[in-house]
């Protein structure tokens, strides 16, 4: 298989500066990353914000170096190669109002097509075509600055696309983007990928049903390590001989998970608590588990509201994977999760 | 999308050309984007002008207005093509800070395969357009208002036009370098190059000869190139009148031109050497992409 993307034990430090007399602290980012992204192929990244996504993207697009390990983008090795990396790769970080205000958005698309070596004429054209997929074309002559961050957002899709690059990086793509355009903007990236088996497509989300609606394969990372990788199928078909239920209880208050995940038979469970209620998310490895836990929110005179056994989804592999949804994840290392 | 197309996709303009020739474009379109060309017209002249006027009224109080004295000739060019120093260096400099905690595309313009110092220095070309504009009212200022002698049939062109094209070029790579270390810093420290040429103001014999510094500060002027290149404008511009001061006087134009290439050669080498240092520890430490908010 030819790879577009290949890393083999790819990590990186970040050392963080405190005050005068403090020491600087290493925040590992990345750790020990294998991965082999075939050509072709649509690639996702999964994991809540601070999991060293975006990381590893800037290593791959050459902004940013790794500590440790080896990375190569189109057969060239990204610390060592970046010229020939840079003329096959384009990247679109979601979430960002970037781009020239001053310039209106045929201008600022035009310059970025230049930069890449594209005639003028054939920029145009591009241009044209592209701004007419996301829904932009009546405001090719706008002045950027006078652009909502979302409209900003569908500008800097189209400049990723433009240049027709053999491996492209998005990053939260539809960050910032209002349902419908997420939509589109969704529909259009597989549209890319598959009208030319060379182009190779990553994506990192956090959105779980853009990466099971979108990905050949996906690559669950938290903490900086890949905690499994395959098609959102097989990644399921781990928990197939688990079953999973969402049940819908009067608030649980202090009681907490601790309890249910004492029980014999029971695997993960997730609380969310909600707006006069909580959910529970639970993933047990028989139907007969469920007994006990409608036993102990009896005890506990909780009331069941609703209950539900459903398909597994992304979401539980990764509570699987990681024993927290990414929810939770994410609110346990907000302060860290600016990298 | 379909790619099919009669006309060629790509151009064959190389790498470098084409990095300069965007980057001079976006840097004009930035530096011309006044809501009105009469105001921009109007702080163009008014700017350069205002800050010649407080070196021209010191000088009038100093000396009881004589504007006849050669020493008004040796400050007044000098004050005015160092105009040039802030521009340029400032031009190329402020285009990374622009890119990265302005417009956020700083990230999007690096990862392009384009020659970035290339784009660089042509993010400094409108600086410069516009600094020569101010040059040059600044000296007409100086011709018709306060009795600057310039004899056109006197000057010496062919060196007027070398030096002012080496001493641009010079001033472009003292950019870069600035350019370079602003990789590393904050947003905060957008006056680099401001506040360097305002530094050096003192050292290069732009306002007065460098004898009237302490003789310890002396050799910092001598290793300058701005100095030199200076020298050789007033010079081109109003011969023998530049020449009566004691810096340089011993100095012929061919040394003194000598010096300055020598001078130029070596700034460029320690810039494209530092801008490189800078860029590898920009993304070791991962800045390229970070916007510091300050």
């Amino acid at each position: 298989m030819e790879f577009a993307i290949k890393t083999e034990n790819l990590g990186r430090i970040y050392k963080i500066r405190g005050g005068k007399k403090e020491d600087p602290k290493e925040l590992v980012a990345l750790s020990g990353v294998d991965l082999q992204v075939g050509r072709g192929e649509l690639f996702g990244l999964l994991g809540p914000n601070g999991a060293g996504k975006t990381t590893l993207i800037k290593i791959l697009t050459t902004l940013l170096a790794p500590t440790s390990g080896r990375a190569w983008v189109a057969g060239f090795d990204v610390t060592e190669r970046v010229n020939e990396v840079r003329q096959r790769i384009n990247m679109v970080s979601g979430g960002e109002s970037s781009g020239y205000g001053l310039l209106t958005v045929r201008e600022n698309l035009w310059m970025f097509a230049q930069f890449y070596g594209l005639s003028s004429a054939e920029a145009n054209r591009r241009i044209k075509a592209l701004l007419k997929v996301v829904g932009l074309d009546d405001r090719i002559n706008t002045k950027s600055s006078d652009l909502s961050t979302g409209l900003r957002q569908k500008m800097n899709i189209v400049r990723g696309f433009l240049t027709d690059p053999d491996v492209l990086f998005l990053d939260e793509p539809t960050l910032s983007l209002d349902v419908g355009a997420s939509r589109d903007v969704r529909r259009f990236v597989r549209e890319w990928v598959d009208q030319d088996p060379t182009r190779t497509l990553l994506l990192t989300t956090h959105y779980m049903v853009e990466a099971e609606e979108l990905c050949d394969r996906v690559a669950i990372i938290n903490k900086g390590r890949v905690l499994a990788c395959d098609t959102p199928a097989n990644l399921k078909h781990r928990l197939q001989k688990d079953v999973i239920y969402r049940m819908e209880v009067s608030p649980l208050n202090s009681l907490g998970t601790a309890p249910f995940e004492a029980l014999p038979g029971v695997r993960k469970v997730v609380h969310r608590p909600q707006d006069g209620f909580s959910v529970l998310e639970l993933i047990l490895e028989k139907d007969d588990a469920l007994s006990s836990v409608v036993a102990t929110l009896t005890s506990a005179d909780k009331h069941i509201l609703n209950l539900q056994k459903r398909e597994p989804t992304l979401e539980d592999v990764f509570v699987d994977l990681v024993g927290y949804s990414m929810e939770e994840v994410e609110q346990a290392e907000a302060p860290e999760a600016s990298q | 999308m379909t790619m099919a197309t009669s006309e060629p996709l790509r151009t064959a303009e190389p790498k470098l050309l084409r990095s300069f020739r965007l980057a001079a474009w976006l840097g004009w379109q930035i530096e011309s984007n006044w809501a009105d060309p009469f105001l921009f017209a109007v702080y163009s002249i008014i700017k350069p002008l205002s800050s010649a006027a407080i070196l021209v009224v010191m000088y009038s109080i100093i000396t009881q207005a004589d504007f006849q004295a050669p020493i008004f000739a040796y400050i007044y060019l000098g004050n005015a093509f160092y105009i040039y120093v802030g521009q340029v260096m400032t031009g190329i400099s402020w285009a990374v800070i622009d890119d990265r905690e302005h417009y956020k595309t700083l990230k999007y313009v690096y990862l392009a395969p384009i020659d970035y110092p290339a784009y660089l220095l042509g993010r400094g070309v409108a600086r410069f357009l516009i600094g020569s504009f101010s040059v040059g009212i600044t000296i007409l200022f100086g011709v018709l208002f306060l009795n600057l002698r310039i004899d056109l049939a006197e000057v010496n062109w062919p060196l007027f036009l070398f030096s002012l094209l080496v001493g641009v070029f010079m001033l472009a790579m003292m950019g870069l370098l600035l350019a370079g270390v602003l990789l590393l810093l904050a947003h905060h420290m957008w006056g680099l190059g401001e506040a360097v040429a305002g530094a050096l103001y003192l050292f290069t014999g732009a306002i007065f000869p460098l004898e009237v510094l302490p003789s310890f500060l002396r050799p910092v002027g001598y290793i300058l190139p701005v100095t030199y290149w200076l020298e050789l404008v007033r010079r081109s511009l109003v011969g023998q009148v530049a020449q009566a001061f004691p810096t340089l006087a011993g100095y012929t134009n061919l040394q003194l031109v000598g010096i300055l290439l020598a001078l130029t050669a070596v700034m460029s080498v320690l810039a494209v050497v530092v801008f490189r240092w800078c860029e590898g520890r920009a993304r070791e430490r991962g800045l390229i992409d970070v916007v510091t908010n300050y």
